[in-house]
């Protein structure tokens, strides 16, 4: 690849990274919670969806990304209520999620197929943001920093509030925060409700910046990336970041290697689009080959939990 | 007409069950139905949009007084797809169109328990007494669009962005680029598979990664107008639309089309069963029988360039010109068709190698 390249290079990989950094944000917290959410893909589809229905209809970009929140937050709140108060099964209630987001999007979006939606562009003016290297930094939507604030805000949530370690404590023992007053399953609502405004948010990447349209299964499997991610994290939100470029780079290196002659070619580009997988799985080795490893998943993710016992 | 999903299928079974007992008068209007399984739902705006537009074509033509319709979207190509085909024929559909290839070994099934009842198989290889074949000749119209690329492209690259390396997409982008460098033979092809049927996402970083390299003419096989979005908001010189005219996702970049024109034949397929004259034939067709036609082409584009494509069409429709015409050689140097040879509509199925000026990662 020849130094002209690395710029557009970035940019569509940080645009790639974009939409898994934020789904997979809202799934750590809640996973951070206890709870194990499979519905990503789902809720991310009807954020996607419900975009393009609000940009094609008022055309208010920030409007679009309000109601894809809402939307999602509204799917998530199906499962909350399926898994939190009648205790259905977590992993069971999540994979109907996704089925139900993929076809009652493709249902209900069926009006909005075939129309070009209009993006939201650069956030910096056109002398920033289109210049041919500093593009790099300022060159991005407005979701791209979004998605920055959000790992800090989420981080900062999460390790430095008292909420945030209610919430972790909540994930790591339900019994005990129950025990001395926690409430349990409020808190796991909100997590799983703030999950799901994340995957709808995540979902408006989609006609807002990356394929100005709606079309059926549009998002094409990213929520299932978005799940690995916060594995392949360890449930950390810094290491959240870092996985998620990773992973961007890695499907934009698979893109480079198809369009691009030189040392991609080494390998087939089957290999450069397994990458991501096979890079979770190493992870997930590594982490239960070291000694903490057992401990960095929330103890308590994916139980059912009764105040009664 | 009636538009079906698999789910409603068994319940209109159960009233097709039922019409006998309406008596003899559904006989005397000898109305002959028709059934149509697709892949996908018509709003694909590609290959499902082309077929049920055949059809709509078809029931204007024939007449709705004489020929009824079942759609039924969303069939997997499977085991599944069994099951829907034999419904049909169980509902008394005397013709039933699949249109996917991977739908060959279920109609082949259901045919030899059906023997009164015709099938086609739309792509398909192999015929049987009561199933006959269809295709159409989509490589005349890339010829065409080559022809474009080759003109309009002011770096000299152009890529190619296919679904899945088949036969008819391999033979799409020798088809393109043959043409294209028969006009320019400076010009470079990079052809590149999406590795998916459909996959937004994918298509549109790797248009935005070409678009970086410098490429400046895309054409796509794939079934959505992404690529053609990320084209006009790049501002490269051009891209074409796939199965249907994509000019309004991308109205200063869409050079032209490539629309798929099925309606003539399901008239005469549907015709020729109302006749009593159907037969298990394979057919064929392109731009001489009007089943692939050109779209418009874009007001901004150059009239000697019009000219030279409608050039291109023309040759094409009188026999004047083969897409494959020797000598052909393929992008390692050595010879595959010689001066004077062509390869022929038996050979093309087998061809797994890529032109001169075609670089290709699979």
């Amino acid at each position: 690849m020849n130094s002209a390249l690395i710029v557009p290079f970035i940019v569509t990989l940080v645009a790639a990274s974009t939409p898994i950094l934020l789904a997979a944000l809202g799934e750590l917290v809640v996973e951070k919670s206890g709870v194990l959410n499979l519905g990503v893909e789902g809720m991310m589809l009807i954020g996607a969806m419900t975009t393009a229905a609000v940009m094609l209809t008022t055309g208010n970009p920030y409007l679009a990304i309000g109601s894809a929140a809402l939307a999602g937050a509204f799917a998530a709140l199906l499962f909350a209520v399926l898994t939190l108060s009648l205790s259905a099964n977590q992993v069971a209630t999540g994979l109907a999620l996704t089925i139900l987001g993929t076809g009652l999007t493709a249902l209900v979006g069926r009006p909005f197929t075939g129309q070009p939606v209009p993006t939201l562009g650069p956030l910096f003016p056109p002398a920033l943001a289109n210049d041919p290297i500093w593009r790099v930094i300022f060159g991005y939507s407005p979701l791209v920093y979004l998605s920055l604030a959000m790992v800090v805000a989420v981080w900062f949530f999460l390790m430095r509030t008292r909420s945030g370690l209610i919430l972790r404590a909540i994930g790591e023992s339900d019994t005990s925060a129950h025990s001395i007053g926690y409430p349990v399953i409020g808190v796991r609502y909100l997590a799983v409700l703030f999950g799901g405004a994340m995957a709808g948010i995540g979902g408006a990447c989609f006609p807002l910046m990356l394929t100005p349209q709606w079309a059926e299964r549009l998002t094409a499997g990213r929520g299932w990336i978005a799940l690995a991610l916060v594995v392949f994290a360890a449930w950390r939100p810094y290491r959240l970041l870092a996985g998620a470029y990773i992973f961007g780079l890695l499907m934009t290196l698979e893109v480079y290697a198809k369009t691009s002659g030189g040392g991609f070619r080494i390998f087939p580009s089957e290999f450069w689009a397994a990458l991501p997988y096979l890079a979770t799985i190493l992870v997930l080795v590594l982490i239960s080959l070291s000694r903490k490893g057992s401990t960095s998943a929330p103890a308590c993710l994916g139980k059912p939990f009764s105040p009664a016992g | 007409m009636m538009r079906l999903n698999r789910r409603h299928i068994m319940q209109l079974g159960g009233a097709a069950a039922a019409l006998p007992l309406l008596g003899g008068q559904a006989f005397a209007q000898e109305k002959v139905k028709v059934g149509f399984v697709l892949i996908g739902t018509p709003d694909d705006n590609g290959w499902n949009y082309g077929h049920d537009q055949g059809r709509l074509f078809m029931l204007d033509a024939i007449g709705e007084d004489k020929v009824e319709t079942t759609v039924v979207t969303n069939v997997a190509e499977g085991p599944d797809s069994e099951r829907v085909f034999r419904e049909l024929a169980q509902q008394g559909h005397q013709l039933i169109f699949g249109t996917s290839f991977g739908y060959g070994d279920y109609i082949h099934r259901v045919a030899r328990q059906f023997p009164d009842t015709r099938f086609e198989w739309a792509t398909g290889n192999l015929t049987a007494p009561n199933v006959a074949l269809y295709n159409a000749k989509f490589h005349e119209g890339r010829a065409v669009l080559g022809t474009i690329a080759g003109l309009t492209t002011k770096t000299n690259k152009i890529a190619y962005v296919g679904s899945m390396p088949i036969p008819e997409v391999v033979m799409g982008i020798n088809a393109f680029a043959l043409a294209a460098r028969k006009v320019n033979p400076e010009v470079e092809v990079t052809a590149v598979y999406v590795g998916s049927w459909f996959d937004p996402p994918r298509e549109a970083d790797l248009a935005r990664s070409l678009i970086a390299q410098g490429v400046d003419v895309i054409t796509q096989h794939t079934d959505g107008p992404v690529i053609p979005q990320i084209a006009e908001s790049s501002g490269i010189v051009g891209v074409f639309g796939q199965g249907a005219d994509m000019s309004a996702f991308a109205p200063n970049t869409h050079l032209t089309s490539i629309i798929d024109h099925w309606g003539p034949y399901y008239v005469q397929a549907v015709q020729s069963l109302i006749d009593g004259t159907w037969t298990n034939g394979s057919v064929w067709p392109g731009l001489k029988e009007g089943e692939v036609l050109i779209g418009p082409y874009n007001p901004n584009l150059a009239a000697d360039v019009v000219a030279k494509a409608e050039e291109v069409k023309n040759a094409i429709i009188d026999g004047s010109l083969h897409p494959f015409a020797g000598p052909i050689n393929d992008n390692t140097g050595t010879e595959r068709v010689a001066a004077g040879d062509i390869i022929d509509d038996g050979e093309f199925w087998a061809v797994d190698w890529y032109v001169e000026g075609v670089s290709v990662v699979e």
